[in-house]
């Protein structure tokens, strides 16, 4: 019989992020009822955070390379808006509009990507700074591009329109209505979007060159270099993906609110931030996974639920849940990972005297 | 080149401002033999290695590698490793956060697609034909140190390395995991690599080399059968000593005899990195810790300071109970710590020399208290001026200075406290032979005049000979020996270093 | 993936090159653009007091918040090598600490003021010692540690005080944010100078700046010469309570009430913003206050100007973004290597050539 291996440090905190969210859908579903007892619940979830999905994807893959990208935010924004004014003001009504669309979308999010994978890779600046100035400039484009709320409607663009209505019907995972009748399941394309992305991205992470070379390359630079990594490359295009990702979020975010403006998706960078942490990444690198980081957005979502839907519905509630929900795993991977340090300290304590020049 | 080597270097020259770190050093390296590469301090080994592992570019000599025509040019690690020489250094040069199949193969595949199931049967079987308690998907970083290290070696015996450098692979390993290790390279020795084995623990050398090649001050002492050098004779041929002129050397020197009561004890005094061991110092004595390189000497006084975390033992300064757990506790009870690594522990960089020159005096004088302008000025001339500090003024910062600049300002900063025992780790080394004579004087001098306690620890004898009533001798991380009075002589205290057969 | 600490020269003015460069370059832009910019004039405000108008004024008044949240994330960065990313949110939660002591009798007195201030700094200190002890105890990293009160912090201020956006209507308060009556330069503008001058104390009468330096350079080597780097990392922090409490007292005043939504929202990038600018190593380390000072004026001069131009408020992100982007370039390790380099070639150039021409 094969023995497993105990798990790493992301597993560990990925089972826990999982069976938190577990644990907390449970008690929400016996607790609150109604709502909760319907599959639909779990979709609706899925619908409305679709975006965030996806760019704590894209947090996760940059911050196990050792990095950070705080403008993944305000590349929706700015992409959601560009989009927006795109479909209004063609002329192409069919199909080939939404692809334009989508390519506008992943150009965007590209060229910021590029643009800040070259500046933290190979200009070596820090990437707090590089990507606080990528959120300031997209923010900025956003409202330049218009100071107005544009609105992509049945009128404006009616092929647009039609397509990001389609709703993807699971008759078997569905309800009965008050009247009897059974109404199915309802998943909008961008949530099957968000869910392909992150099969896609896992595969990456765990079966691509690439993705094991992220993970070197935040596990330990110099080791990473040593083993014949192309680290500047490596670092580079992570950012180069989370780019590309922040551009389809956006057009995810547009599919499923179609209505650009300057507030679109404001602080969502600090929400993909704190899922992936709770999923298990790491901010010094070399950890993480983009499972966990679902399970982390659905349990920032479930618990915004729950407080939506009980006697505590108030914004602030909400904003102290998050906060305390990040509290608690920041403090969970502190001990969990010097609990596990300590008894590895003793192996790696290499002080003897080295060599010296 | 011979027949059965698979490295050659000859005439190797390399040049450092300042310093030349190798001088025509030649080097042979043959199939399948085990070659311990020895020298104490500024011996030049590690720079004999960088410049075959292309981290330097030496400036003569050539090299050459079985297996290419012509000479060997090595301009990069890289370039090295393509070629057959694979280095495993003391510090993991693998991704803890991978699995142990990944560290393997990572960075040497083709094609974008990892294919897991082969990494690991691969794995599994180099594991197990060389003998490594790991498992293929086992997470690195979960392994004992011991373990990486050998998961490092098989990586490189898999890329079919000719030449295998084991840069100081015991240093943190505990006695079965160093059996683990020889019988791994032995193995390998059986299939034909020549290892390159780079340390300071002379039983260990012993136990498993077949030739020594000795360097001192970048100078080939020469090249030998294991069987042909007995130990004390391999110390002496390190510290550059002749073992038939010792015996007519004897020390003569103003030796201060300590009188008075006992200034520090310390009873099973032990620390994560020290073994538990006793110690006292009388008040104006001068004593040593001798012994090669890693020995155990600073892990040793480091406890005393309360530098690494002390685990346990008894300490009593002048009759009263202390408890030493950090530096500050040290420092409050009158001990001052020059420490061995001036770069990682001594100097702060950035800051100016005067800064540094007055930081610990500063912090002795408390939070509340800064010191004028004036004052730390002029205690950084005195001091400047006292240890010929070569700086181009207070405000520079103090890593631009050289080497043995910054020492004599570390060494300022703790003669600035006025201790009552001040403990010496290296503090001539990298310092010219001038100044390093006149830190004795002044060690003397503070042990007769001020009555200081002085613990020296040097890796030259001489040196400690003249200046130290005392010496304690340490070999592989344990105390073999204290040496007084008439045993205070070069042959005496090389015998008690080396141990071993006479 | 700490950069290469270039070695300046013995100390401070080669830290401040790229805030003055900056700033000059500003200075002189606008005085090519408008000439007037720079006018100022004595008007007549509302209450029939005079006071001084005009850009500059505008500019350095509307910094001071900023500037003194950004001396106190100096020291932080300085310290610990990271940023302190909640401090808006938690002044916000000053704010609201000030507001309910301060309105607490039901009127405003300059008593209830006093005591308002003196709470709102103390809860300020509270709370960022949550922040300290995460980074300095439990050693998680200052961007994540604060990134807890980031998200909750002005939800604490809004259940501190219980509804919206409480007022503050008083004399007092229109005092203490906009001017003194017989004054003629805004009071913000003095409460920098005051943080200032308090921080200039601290500064000469501790050890404060070696051991914050030292411990932020080389922890060990702090460690090894008795320094206690946990101490001095929650004191940062303790200081920067401090600054953050201030700098929301004013932004309070400045307003006449509390929006926990809206009060000082941003102000943390600004305030990172400005201590790269002052030329201060994000990684930690040596310092210059001046430096991020300045910082913080020059973000505002930008702004200013922008406006002066009739570019929109909401697009002056977009032109700060770029204005980032070519400072931060301009002192990236990899461009100052080469062109260091570059200028040693052009050195050794003139030299060979010269030798040329002696021969």
């Amino acid at each position: 019989m094969k023995r497993r291996e105990p798990l790493t440090n992301t597993q560990l905190l990925m089972s826990i992020a999982i069976g938190i969210f577990v644990v907390m859908y449970a008690a929400a579903m016996i607790g609150l009822g109604g709502g909760f007892m319907k599959f639909q619940q779990i979709f609706d979830l899925l619908n409305d955070n679709a975006y965030l999905i996806i760019i704590a994807c894209a947090l996760t893959i940059v911050m196990i390379g050792g990095g950070i990208n705080i403008s993944v935010g305000g590349v929706i924004g700015l992409t959601v808006m560009a989009c927006a004014l795109y479909l209004n003001g063609t002329g192409i009504q069919s199909w080939l509009g939404i692809i334009t669309t989508l390519l506008l979308a992943l150009g965007i999010g590209l060229a910021f990507g590029i643009g800040q994978g070259f500046l933290v890779s190979y200009l070596e600046i820090q990437p707090f700074i590089v990507t606080l100035a990528g959120m300031f400039l997209s923010r900025g484009l956003t409202t330049i591009l218009s100071v107005d709320p544009v609105k992509v409607t049945n009128k404006t663009h009616e092929v647009f329109y039609a397509f990001r209505s389609t709703k993807i019907e699971i008759p078997f995972l569905g309800y009965t209505a008050a009247n009897g009748n059974l109404i199915p399941g309802k998943l909008e394309i961008g949530a099957v979007v968000a869910l392909a992305i992150v099969v896609l991205m896992f595969l990456m992470l765990r079966y691509m060159k690439l993705g094991r070379n992220i993970y070197a390359l935040g596990g330990n630079q110099q080791s990473a270099l040593m083993l014949g990594i192309n680290v500047k490359r490596t670092r580079f295009l992570s950012y180069v993906i989370s780019g590309l990702l922040s551009g389809l979020a956006g057009f995810v975010f547009l599919m499923h609110k179609p209505a650009g403006n300057a507030s679109v998706a404001m602080r969502s960078e600090m929400d993909a931030i704190a899922a992936s942490i709770i999923g298990g990444t790491l901010l010094t690198g070399g950890v993480g996974n983009v499972i966990g980081s679902f399970f982390g957005v659905m349990i920032l979502a479930t618990i915004q639920k729950i407080i939506a839907l009980s006697p505590l519905n108030e914004s602030w509630w909400q904003d102290m849940a998050s906060g305390a929900l990040l509290g608690f795993f920041i403090l969970l991977q502190s001990v969990v990972l010097s609990g596990r340090e300590k008894r590895r300290a003793k192996a790696s304590a290499a002080k003897a005297a080295v060599l010296k020049e | 080149m011979q027949n059965d080597a698979v490295l050659t270097m000859r005439g190797i020259d390399k040049q450092f401002p300042g310093t030349r770190a190798l001088n025509k050093v030649d080097f042979t390296l043959r199939k399948g033999e085990i070659h311990a590469l020895m020298g104490e301090n500024g011996a030049g080994k590690s720079t004999l290695i960088k410049v075959l592992t292309g981290v330097h570019e030496k400036d003569g000599g050539t090299i050459w590698v079985e297996g290419i025509d012509g000479e060997a040019h090595i301009h990069s690690p890289q370039e090295a490793q393509n070629i057959g020489i694979a280095t495993v250094y003391q510090e993991i040069t693998l991704c803890p956060n991978l699995s142990v199949a990944e560290n393997m193969f990572i960075g040497r595949t083709e094609g974008q697609v990892v294919h897991w199931k082969d990494y690991e049967k691969r794995t599994t079987e180099i594991l197990k034909s060389l003998g490594i308690p790991a498992r293929a998907k086992q997470e690195l970083g979960s392994c004992s140190l011991a373990v990486q290290q050998m998961v490092a070696i098989a990586r490189a015996v898999d890329m079919n390395c000719k030449v295998l450098i084991l840069d100081e692979p015991t240093s943190s390993l505990d006695d079965k995991e160093v059996a683990m290790l020889f019988s791994l390279m032995r193995d390998l020795k059986s299939r034909g690599v020549g290892i390159i084995f780079v340390t300071h623990f002379l039983e260990q050398v012993y136990e498993v080399s077949d030739r020594i090649t000795v360097l001192r001050n970048g100078e080939l002492v020469g090249e030998f059968a294991i069987e042909d050098l007995p130990q004390v004779e391999l110390v002496a041929k390190m510290m550059g000593k002749d073992l038939n002129d010792l015996a007519d050397l004897e020390e003569v020197g103003a030796k201060h005899h300590e009188t008075g009561e006992v200034i520090y004890e310390a009873e099973h005094l032990s620390s994560s990195e020290a073994r538990p061991f006793n110690f006292n110092i009388h008040k104006g004595e001068v004593n040593g810790f001798t012994g090669l390189l890693g020995s155990g000497r600073s892990e040793s006084v480091r406890a005393i300071f309360g530098a690494d975390r002390v685990t346990g033992g008894k300490v009593t300064v002048k009759g009263r109970n202390v408890k030493i757990s950090k530096p500050h506790d040290a420092m409050k009870a009158g001990i001052g710590y020059l420490p061995e690594d001036r770069k990682k522990d001594g100097i702060i960089a950035d800051l100016s020399v005067r800064e540094n020159i007055i930081l610990a005096m500063q912090v002795m004088k408390g939070f509340f208290h800064p010191m004028s302008k004036t004052q730390m000025e002029a205690f950084t001339d005195e001091y400047i001026k006292a240890l010929s500090i070569k700086t181009a003024s207070q405000d520079t910062p103090v890593g631009s200075l050289s080497g043995g600049n910054q020492q004599k300002v570390i060494l300022a900063r703790w003669l600035l406290t006025h201790p009552e025992y001040l403990i010496l780790d290296e503090p001539t080394r990298g310092i010219d032979v001038g100044t390093k004579l006149e830190i004795q004087k002044l060690v003397l001098k503070l042990a007769t005049e001020e009555n200081m306690s002085i613990t020296f620890i040097s890796s030259e004898i001489e040196e400690m000979l003249r200046t130290c009533s005392r010496l304690i001798v340490m070999r592989d991380r344990n105390i073999v020996g204290e040496l007084k009075g008439e045993q205070l002589t070069q042959a005496q205290v090389m015998k008690t270093i080396a141990g071993g057969e006479q | 993936m700490v950069p290469t600490k270039k070695r300046g020269k013995s100390g401070s003015l080669s830290q401040l090159i790229i805030p003055l460069t900056a700033l000059a370059i500003l200075l002189l832009f606008n005085l090519i653009r408008d000439p007037g910019f720079y006018a100022i004039k004595v008007v007549t405000n509302n209450d029939g007091n005079s006071v001084l108008s005009g850009n500059l004024i505008s500019i350095i008044d509307s910094a001071s918040a900023l500037a003194i949240i950004a001396m106190g994330m100096t020291l932080v960065t300085a310290a610990c090598g990271g940023q302190d990313i909640s401090v808006g949110a938690v002044a916000a939660i000053s704010g609201a600490f000030f507001v309910k002591v301060a309105n607490a009798g039901g009127t405003l007195t300059i008593g209830s003021v006093i005591l308002g201030i003196v709470v709102a700094i103390l809860g300020t200190i509270a709370f960022m010692m949550f922040n300290g002890t995460l980074v300095a105890v439990f050693k998680i990293q200052p961007m994540i540690a604060t990134l807890i009160l980031f998200s909750c912090g002005r939800s604490i201020a809004y259940w501190i005080n219980g509804s919206a956006t409480p007022q503050l209507i008083s004399p007092i308060i229109q005092a203490m944010g906009m001017t003194i009556p017989g004054i003629p330069i805004p009071t913000p503008i003095f409460a920098v100078a005051l943080m200032a001058i308090l921080l200039g104390l601290v500064f000469k009468f501790t050890n404060l700046r070696l051991y914050t330096q030292s411990v932020g350079i080389n922890q060990g080597a702090a460690r090894l010469n008795g320094i206690n780097p946990t101490a001095i990392k929650l004191l940062s922090f303790v200081i920067l309570g401090v600054c953050v409490a201030v700098a929301a007292v004013i932004g309070v005043s400045r307003l006449g009430q509390l929006n926990h939504k809206t009060l000082l929202v941003d102000i943390e990038m600004d305030a990172i913003l400005a201590v790269a600018i002052g030329g201060n190593n994000l990684g930690g380390g040596k310092f210059r206050l001046l430096g991020s000072v300045l910082g913080a004026y020059i973000i505002q001069m930008l702004t200013t100007t922008l406006y002066a131009m009739s570019v929109p408020p909401v697009n002056v992100k977009a032109y700060k973004a770029i204005v980032i982007i070519i400072i931060v370039v301009a002192g990236s390790p990899v461009i100052k290597n080469s062109v260091s380099s570059l200028v040693n070639r052009i050195r050794t150039g003139r030299k060979l050539s010269a030798a040329k021409g002696v021969k």
